[in-house]
């Protein structure tokens, strides 16, 4: 299991990325891991563009900004332009190849991409392109156990949205075999 | 029975209220607070509290004012440019020696300036809330368990002092989620035989006033007023010392700052430099006692803040001479990184340790 995790989910507002790093926290808190999750508030959420930077640690956690993610989830163009630069060597980008049709240009790092939106949209989870790529960072980092991230979905879906909860898991776990 | 939570520090803040005591709430909306507001909009018509959003920061802030004077622990929030409108009433309440909490979420300023986390208000929070000889209590959080203690702290040492208690918090801690616990208090609010509420003509009643137009009358007040300062700041300075006995530089930040410093202590220790940290938790009163103390043995200070360096005097005048004050700061809503304040603690030591 990947202990230590900081990274990065970027993309436009409405496309669930500020949700991907509060399921992400919240799984790594239920493993009793030390979490910092930081969204981006500025002007920037409202030209459309926002982010979260999540800070997954086995010690407390001073700095809740991620300089140099370990992995960048990038579900849009200037998202991908805006961090690629900035993720470790040997580092993993995550984009919904639906809506990213950039590349990053590196080559010391792992790019994977799925067609996430169209994948959720073919197997009933419409929508929930963000929780597809969300299986796919964990099933490529392991930064929690599975039974803290089914749990941590079931406490991030609101009671008013309770018919979203399977939907969530269902496309958490086809993120899971993409990789 | 408390649980731990992911909470925003926003949250943490207004749950930690609540648990206080505190059933009303004024306010009026602006990032990055706004949290607070629409936390204490669900919850406290659940408790029978109060919550109203004013027509305007001074409005709510008078309705504060209003509120506690009935002895009720009551709070409003805003952040840096609503906070200047509440400075007058702030003054008033002081005067009046009200006890209530005010949070000020800081952006960057001056003027409108931006949204993002800023620790600009240093001076308007220590030196100058409102017009007249007064002080506020003022607590600093860096963490969200922080906000959610430091409120419980605040709402205590406003009611032990009967004066008004500031939180100076930053758009980074109260917009990030940690992991907190909204403790039970260990305390009960003290009676308050001044308020003024209804009675039946049962006693003589009381009267809150600002206005004391015998000026040896005022004269007397204000200084009685800062005897209780004097009290305050004995009793009550609070700080977090984090490798800073045997260190030759000493940082010293609060709130948000004071999180990107450790990680820079971290940093220069491993490069085998002697750096420790002094955190202000009290920023009035401000902890001179910790620094005169590690001034006895450091060879120099840097003061690290997001802002143009107005804690700096504060710094100087505790060190008071016995080694130099250095600062490094971002102002405007940018954040200091660690690997911008350990090159800056190179600087220092190339500077001062020669």
């Amino acid at each position: 299991m990947m202990s230590n995790l900081r990274f990065i989910s970027a993309g436009f507002g409405g496309q669930g990325v500020l949700f991907i790093g509060k399921v992400a926290a919240n799984a790594a808190m239920l493993d009793n891991m030390h979490v910092a999750w930081l969204p981006s508030y500025g002007p920037e959420m409202r030209g459309g563009t926002a982010n979260c930077s999540v800070c997954i640690s086995e010690k407390p956690i001073n700095s809740p900004i991620v300089p140099h993610p370990d992995v960048l989830i990038a579900l849009n163009n200037p998202s991908l332009e805006k961090f690629s630069g900035s993720v470790k060597t040997n580092g993993i980008i995550i984009c919904d190849k639906d809506i990213v049709t950039l590349t990053s240009g590196r080559n010391d790092v792992q790019e994977i991409g799925a067609y996430a939106t169209e994948t959720a949209e073919k197997n009933g989870v419409k929508g929930l392109a963000n929780m597809i790529i969300l299986g796919m960072l964990y099933a490529k980092t392991k930064f929690c156990s599975e039974n803290s991230l089914f749990e941590a979905i079931k406490i991030c879906t609101p009671k008013r949205k309770a018919e979203m909860l399977e939907l969530n898991y269902k496309a958490v776990k086809f993120g899971m075999n993409l990789v | 029975m408390s649980e731990k939570m992911l909470l925003k520090g926003n949250e943490a803040l207004a749950r930690a209220a609540i648990k206080a005591g505190c059933k009303y709430f004024f306010g009026y909306p602006i990032t990055p607070q706004t949290e607070i507001g629409a936390y204490m909009s669900r919850e406290l018509p659940k408790i029978n509290g109060t919550f109203i959003q004013a027509e305007s920061e001074i409005a709510a802030c008078n309705m504060l004012f209003g509120c506690a004077a009935t002895g009720k622990r009551a709070m409003t929030a805003s952040s840096s440019p609503g906070i200047s409108l509440k400075t007058e009433c702030i003054s008033y309440m002081a005067a009046c020696d009200i006890p209530a909490v005010i949070v000020n979420v800081q952006r960057g300023g001056p003027g409108l300036g931006s949204i993002q986390p800023s620790q600009s208000d240093y001076w308007q929070a220590t030196r100058a809330a409102g017009h007249g000889d007064f002080h506020l209590i003022v607590l600093a959080p860096s963490t969200v368990q922080e906000m959610a203690d430091f409120t419980q702290l605040a709402f205590d040492l406003s009611d032990k002092y009967r004066t008004p208690a500031m939180i100076l918090a930053d758009g980074l801690i109260g917009q990030m989620m940690e992991v907190a616990e909204i403790k039970e208090p260990t305390t009960v609010p003290p009676e308050k035989p001044w308020a003024v509420t209804g009675h039946n003509f049962k006693r003589k009643h009381n009267i809150i006033n600002s206005l004391i137009l015998d000026a040896q009358k005022l004269e007397d007040l204000n200084i009685e007023r800062f005897k209780k300062y004097d009290i305050i700041k004995k009793n009550e300075q609070r700080s977090e010392s984090y490798l800073a006995d045997d260190a030759d530089i000493v940082l010293v930040a609060f709130g948000a700052s004071a999180r990107m410093s450790k990680e820079a202590v971290d940093m220069a220790r491993a490069n085998g430099i002697k750096v420790g940290l002094i955190k202000p938790i009290t920023l009035f009163p401000y902890p001179e006692n910790a620094i005169k103390k590690a001034a006895e043995t450091a060879k120099c200070f840097l003061t690290v803040e997001m802002n143009m360096g107005q804690m700096v005097d504060d710094v100087r005048l505790a060190v008071n001479g016995k080694c130099p004050v250095d600062f490094y700061g971002r102002t405007g809503g940018v954040i200091p990184t660690p690997d911008e304040i350990f090159e800056a603690i190179k600087r220092t030591v190339a500077k001062e340790m020669k």
